[in-house]
């Protein structure tokens, strides 16, 4: 969305302007747009088109018998009403708020010990960390269904050896906190990557200086570093926002482990999807997705604005 | 893991399936007067027809997702060296049914033959419908080539929607070992498995008589209609029949959640790598599954090789013999298609072709549709070491004879069988009362073709 925003203003205080312009200037300016013109035409056919579309039959209803109809703002009448989207959306807000802080504070951790020089095998430890990212989602289910599971999975094994009953991973109340892990595993390294970027790009001199006063690793971490990596931080915190709310792939896996508690609208994104595939009402799915997106924006606004607020407070 | 050829390739073509209709219920149904919208009978189209457009140049896409296809369609195209053939595979079930619909709305990029399992057939029928009638395309005996129940399945409303290619008959397979070992006989009536299921598991207290699968709508409706509950009906236009939980169902339903609930049955979801090591690591001593269930666990268990058995489902009415089938599948012809009779004999050539549909059975490992091949003695006659020396399809053909065969489907099973897991699979699952679980799935599904716009009848 900010891209929108970002993008329209550009040929408004372009064109007055022209005027004025050199030929040189004039030639600079024709070679920028070509260059950004690949990714516009990309762009308005990849994102605005579908968008648009998505948009236009959000407001139809589409049924197997008696066909198409011009709908309003039912669909969305019918969302905001549905237990099921509605839930959903609750369960997410409630990952959110549990599994994002202790998501960033260990990326940022990490991300830290990294930057401190003090580690060993720096290079080992950071690509150790990095690597789940890259694990594909379907071998990333094979290995957890195996961990996870109830009869034959390493953890409930060790609890059966010990007299206990197996872990309840896959059950109604445990996968909130199973899906959470797997979220943690997978997203620690990315986040860290882009923390760790950033406290790379800091002057040194910082440091130094910082040191030159006796002030602490700790102490420099706390003071200096962390205020300094808070553009990334809260990009991290944006991301991640934007993440949970779409989380799809882990609950459509974990969906063949344990169908009866993912069910078909565990996270919102999977409900939109079973909506438009299996209940065949594309229609109604627009409607979803449009709405989630809407709360996105919203949560991300809200969460930019109380770092702005401290920002402008500290 | 030694399991994944046979395990994906047997999954595949079982997913969540089961299958049959009730042409037999609609010819008899009280509205026949008022259906003139039903296509008239349609003339057969001539042999020299046929015989023309199987001489002339041609290309057909077939979408399938059956593994090695390309042999059958090689006999084909052997014999009609003018037809070119181009094999895609789009995914298996969900997938391939989602490309189709989209290809068939968009009114190009559709291939002119499909994979369409039995119980998807009313979902492509819907409407004006996307399939094309095959039977002026067919011999006029084809009818005869097919137990009851499995024409039933292809030809509903009229028309003849499907040339039949595998099927799925319901039998128990069973340890032998275990069973002994805790002084069990293979229960014949399903009082005796209860019983069976009470003194086995208190016996092996590790160990289950039989899983109730959460999550397996498929197995759950063949238990329903081996019982002779008839849930579905739809009229091919806009009536739909949605009656799960009638007194007869819901007797069916009891029966298995008290088994979960009293602890004597588990309910584990099933198709997962957890469910494959319980089934080789001897949690469970008897699997009712269809007849692609015998291979599927040779390779899923292949361990256990010489200690299973196979035998015919328990029976509700000990005097009669009575099963249901669950999975399989046909091969369809779209309207769309530019070349229907070249298409239509592609259907009916690997699928009634003796070589053709013998390779089938005898390689793919599909259970066969036709008589012909049902007591075919290279068929029946193999004797399965994994059974200790069992002729398992020999008894599986027999079961085939069993199924009975007005079974109907709805056109929205997609709906209904992913709705399970969320009313009746949940109540499996928590251990809870089964019957409201059947309720809150029938009412699930009739409001679900309320507001698709059909009518619940």
């Amino acid at each position: 969305m900010s891209t929108l925003a970002d993008a329209a203003p550009a040929p408004t205080t372009a064109l007055p302007r022209r005027s004025r312009l050199t030929a040189a200037k004039r030639r600079q300016y024709g070679a920028a747009y070509a260059l950004v013109l690949p990714f516009f035409i990309v762009f308005v056919a990849m994102v605005i088109v579908p968008l648009v579309y998505a948009g236009y039959l959000s407001l139809y209803r589409k049924r197997l018998i008696g066909g198409t109809s011009f709908a309003g703002a039912e669909n969305y009448i019918r969302a905001l009403t549905d237990p099921l989207f509605l839930s959903g959306v609750a369960r997410m807000a409630i990952f959110l708020v549990i599994q994002v802080p202790f998501m960033i504070v260990l990326a940022l951790f990490f991300a830290l010990a990294l930057d401190s020089g003090m580690m060993k095998l720096a290079k080992f430890s950071r690509l150790a960390i990095f690597v789940p990212y890259a694990v594909p989602g379907v071998v990333a289910t094979l290995m957890w269904g195996y961990l996870y599971g109830p009869d034959f999975g390493p953890f409930a094994q060790i609890s059966k050896a010990l007299g206990f009953g197996p872990p309840p991973f896959l059950t109604q109340t445990g996968m909130l906190f199973s899906i959470m892990n797997i979220v943690n595993w997978a997203f620690i390294g990315y986040n860290m990557i882009i923390i760790y970027a950033a406290l790379r790009s800091l002057p040194s001199e910082l440091y130094e200086a910082a040191r030159v006063d006796g002030a602490s690793e700790p102490r420099i971490a706390w003071s200096i570093k962390i205020p300094a990596v808070r553009p990334a931080l809260l990009l991290t915190v944006i991301f991640s926002v934007i993440g949970t709310f779409q989380l799809f792939t882990e609950p459509k896996l974990m969906f063949s482990l344990a169908p009866t508690v993912i069910g078909t609208a565990w996270s919102p994104n999977l409900y939109a999807y079973n909506v438009a595939f299996v209940n065949q009402d594309a229609n109604y799915a627009a409607a979803l997705a449009f709405l989630l997106g809407i709360v996105i924006m919203i949560v991300s606004y809200i969460v930019q604005l109380s770092t702005q607020r401290k920002e402008r407070g500290s | 893991m030694s399991a994944t050829p046979f395990t994906r390739r047997k999954f595949l073509i079982s997913t969540a399936a089961a299958a049959s209709s009730a042409w037999f219920l609609a010819a008899c149904s009280p509205d026949g007067g008022s259906a003139p919208a039903a296509a008239p009978s349609p003339s057969t189209v001539p042999q020299s027809d046929i015989d023309k457009a199987l001489d002339t140049e041609t290309t057909l896409t077939f979408w399938t997702w059956v593994p090695d296809i390309k042999n059958q369609v090689k006999l084909f195209t052997t014999k009609y060296p003018k037809i070119k053939v181009n094999l895609v595979n789009v995914g298996q079930g969900a997938p391939h049914y989602q490309k189709l619909r989209t290809a068939i709305q968009s009114g190009q990029g559709a291939p002119d033959v499909a994979q369409v399992e039995f119980q998807f057939i009313n979902s492509f029928t819907l409407g004006d419908g996307s399939l094309l009638d095959l039977a002026p395309y067919a011999p006029a005996t084809l009818k005869d080539s097919y137990p009851e129940w499995v024409w039933a399945q292809v030809f509903t409303n009229g028309g003849l929607w499907g040339i039949p290619q595998d099927t799925g008959p319901m039998g128990l397979l069973y340890r032998q070992d275990l069973l002994q070992a805790a002084g069990v006989e293979p229960p014949k009536t399903y009082d005796d498995f209860a019983a069976a299921a009470q003194t086995y598991h208190s016996k092996n207290p590790k160990s289950y008589l039989v899983n109730v699968a959460p999550s397996q709508a498929g197995q759950m409706i063949a238990y329903l209609w081996q019982a002779g509950v008839r849930p579905f009906s739809f009229d091919g236009k806009q009536t739909v029949k949605v009656d799960l939980a009638n007194d007869q169902a819901k007797n069916i339903v009891k029966y298995w959640g008290d088994l979960v609930t009293s602890g004597v049955a588990s309910n584990d979801t099933d198709f997962n790598d957890s469910w494959y090591q319980g089934l080789a690591g001897g949690k469970w001593a008897t699997l009712p599954i269809a007849a692609w269930g015998p291979v599927f666990l040779q390779g899923a268990a292949a361990k256990t090789s010489g200690k299973w058995r196979a035998a015919e489902l328990p029976q509700w009415d000990p005097s009669k013999t009575v099963s249901s089938n669950w999975g399989g599948s046909t091969d369809a012809v779209l309207k769309l298609s530019k070349n229907p009779i070249a298409a239509s004999q592609l259907a009916l050539y690997i699928n009634t072709n003796k070589e053709s549909a013998l390779k089938f059975a005898n390689e793919q490992f599909l259970f066969p549709a036709m008589n012909e091949i049902l007591e075919d003695p290279s068929f029946t006659g193999q004797e399965s070491k994994f059974y200790g020396g069992q002729k398992v399809n020999e008894l599986f053909a027999q079961i085939s004879k069993t199924v009975s065969p007005d079974f109907q489907w709805l056109p929205f099973m997609d709906y209904v069988y992913t709705n399970f897991a969320e009313t009746l699979g949940k109540a499996f699952a928590n251990k809870t009362d089964a019957v409201a679980g059947l309720q809150a799935w029938q009412d699930a599904c009739a409001k679900y073709a309320k507001d698709q716009g059909f009518t619940v009848a």
